[in-house]
């Protein structure tokens, strides 16, 4: 069997994961005015997440983007699209000035991940609920070839209205898929309007668990705790693993947090010079 | 025809190890070869055909040969975006079959016909796809469809129906259309398990002094514009059976390639389901006899049309 060497075997820095995830949002701030791009909000929230998989657990190499024995990470949330282009970007994946190119005509950065376009996506997402089923097949194709990767899927908690979700989620508890780990973004809106009150999520921890998943209830914005429990898949539990991170939407600049207007809204300069300020960017 | 795919695909996975079956959960026994010699390379994924979908293209994106098989409309319909967005989208080589095609489980009820799949999956870009005329050319198709680095559709009658090759078909071609029995007046273009009526239809023309050219057009996608292009030079009517739909099934491709190219426009018919679902009770030979697609009906409306 071919065991990839674990980059992952050192306690996180948490404060630098945490001036990482500071400089990232900021990237995808930038992004947002330039391109007067939706979903800034949704991409906030999920940045502490982002940063601990691809700053601290991910055993990727961005100079070798299909290496077999690579962990994969399926941002399966694709309306947050702009999070994942600024990570692979500032990782190496693509020269960072890309990013001028987001939602701009025949660029490769669309408001939704490509297909077969762009080094460093593992999977076109932006329909809702095809991430952990496409994950559930990518660790199943690792057990038969004998690959001990892992894979990550992030999720959106307006994502686990699809029925898919759940399909998948039994589907990984029957297979004991213990190298698939999903990441619950639980900030408490989706699109139009607070998620419990739009099809009921709650106690999503006990659902998952339900599931036959081993669940946790994690902070979503503690990088370096995120950064532990990503880490130590697989746990050892026998199950696939399920994050639920309570997040904030909009996280990192007060005026947009927990206001779900900005999951549409793009900031003028001036809220880029304040929220700038706010991340402690210059 | 579905003995025949289970039998190939046994073969199949003995000699590549990327191959890999996925069930949603039907065929009872019937993997039972296929299980022993391969029991890490068989998922029976329940009743969930979305997640069967993608997970099956999660393999393939992965190096792997996944088959995805239930009856027809859980493997297409209800599964349809994730065959578009994780199978096609991303362009892998996922193998998609379907067992019960068009009015095959006519007994069960509407919701287990499957007359509108050709449409749905043919307008889907780079989506292969198969009808298979017999069980032989299931095997034709299942190993060709192996050997492709991309999404195929192989749409399967049931099990029992007449076989019409005499032997293994070595020289199935994706694309390429198989003529069955040579004529000179009429060209009957069949697709699917409709191959044994559209003979027969032949056989009671030739009584009444027709001779019918009779090609089974197992590739709905790609066309073979070589094939029609003779059919439309060389007979005075040329006729189009399935059992699908008369909208956006193989009749309606060839009506679309005919807008499309420069010919001589000859007779024209279009043999198929029409715009209705099928409400009464009554197995497959009921369900054709009352909507005209059996070979001594076919052959009557061809009569009528060269009169």
């Amino acid at each position: 069997m071919n065991v990839a060497v674990r980059s992952t075997a050192a306690k996180p820095d948490a404060a630098a994961l945490k001036a990482q995830a500071a400089k990232l949002r900021g990237k995808i701030i930038e992004m947002s005015h330039k391109a007067q791009a939706a979903h800034l909000a949704s991409s906030l929230s999920c940045a502490d997440a982002m940063t601990a998989a691809y700053w601290h657990v991910l055993n990727i190499d961005p100079k070798n983007p299909t290496d077999p024995l690579r962990d994969r990470f399926i941002l399966s949330k694709g309306h947050a699209a702009a999070a994942l282009f600024a990570t692979l970007a500032m990782k190496g994946y693509f020269p960072i000035e890309e990013l001028d190119t987001y939602c701009q005509d025949g660029g490769r950065l669309a408001e939704h991940p490509p297909a077969n376009l762009l080094p460093g996506v593992e999977a076109a997402t932006g329909s809702l609920g095809h991430g952990l089923p496409l994950g559930c097949g990518m660790a199943l194709a690792g057990r038969i070839k004998g690959e001990s990767f892992r894979v990550f899927a992030l999720l959106s908690d307006g994502e686990n209205n699809e029925g898919s979700v759940w399909e998948a989620a039994m589907f990984a508890a029957a297979q004991k898929l213990e190298n698939v780990c999903v990441v619950v973004d639980y900030n408490k809106w989706q699109a139009t309007a607070r998620s419990n009150e739009t099809l009921m999520l709650a106690p999503l921890r006990d659902k998952w668990a339900a599931f036959g998943w081993d669940a946790h209830e994690i902070d979503g914005h503690d990088v370096g705790a995120l950064a532990e429990a990503m880490q130590n898949i697989p746990n050892g539990s026998g199950k696939p693993v399920a994050l639920i991170a309570h997040t904030v939407k909009g996280k990192g600049v007060s005026f947009m947090e927990d206001d779900n207007n900005w999951h549409y809204r793009a900031p003028t300069a001036d809220e880029v010079t304040k929220a700038f300020k706010e991340l402690g960017l210059s | 025809m579905r003995n025949a795919f289970a039998d190939e695909l046994t073969k199949l996975g003995n000699e590549d190890s990327r191959v890999v079956m996925l069930s949603g959960d039907i065929g009872n026994r019937l993997f039972d070869k296929f299980k022993d010699k391969h029991p890490s390379r068989f998922f029976n994924c329940g009743v969930a055909e979305a997640n069967m979908m993608g997970v099956a293209a999660g393999m393939a994106m992965n190096g792997l040969r996944p088959v995805a098989y239930t009856i027809t409309p859980f493997v297409t319909t209800r599964c349809l975006e994730q065959i578009r967005t994780d199978v096609c989208y991303h362009e892998v080589p996922v193998t998609i079959v379907a067992v019960g095609a068009g009015l095959a489980y006519s007994g069960l009820g509407p919701t287990h016909h499957a007359c509108e799949d050709i449409s749905f999956l043919r307008s889907i870009p780079n989506m292969v796809v198969i009808c298979p005329g017999d069980a032989f050319e299931v095997r034709g198709a299942l190993r060709a469809a192996m050997q492709q680095d991309r999404p195929v559709y192989i749409r399967m009658g049931k099990k029992g129906e007449p076989v019409v090759h005499k032997g293994p078909i070595t020289d199935f071609k994706i694309g390429k259309a198989i003529t069955i029995e040579e004529g000179s007046d009429v060209c009957l273009l069949s697709t699917g398990n409709m191959l044994p009526e559209v003979i027969e239809a032949a056989h009671r023309l030739k009584e009444k002094g027709i001779s019918a050219e009779v090609v089974s057009f197992h590739t709905v996608k790609p066309l073979d514009e070589d094939k029609l292009k003779q059919a439309f030079s060389r007979f005075k009517l040329v006729a189009t059976i399935e059992e699908h739909s008369l909208i956006g099934g193989f009749g309606s491709a060839v009506s679309e390639w005919l807008a499309d190219t420069e010919t001589k426009h000859q007779k024209f018919l279009r043999f198929g389901t029409p715009d209705a679902f099928f409400k009464k009770s009554g197995e497959q030979e009921y369900a054709r006899e009352v909507l005209g697609l059996t070979g001594h009906q076919i052959a009557d409306k061809i009569i009528h049309a060269l009169s």
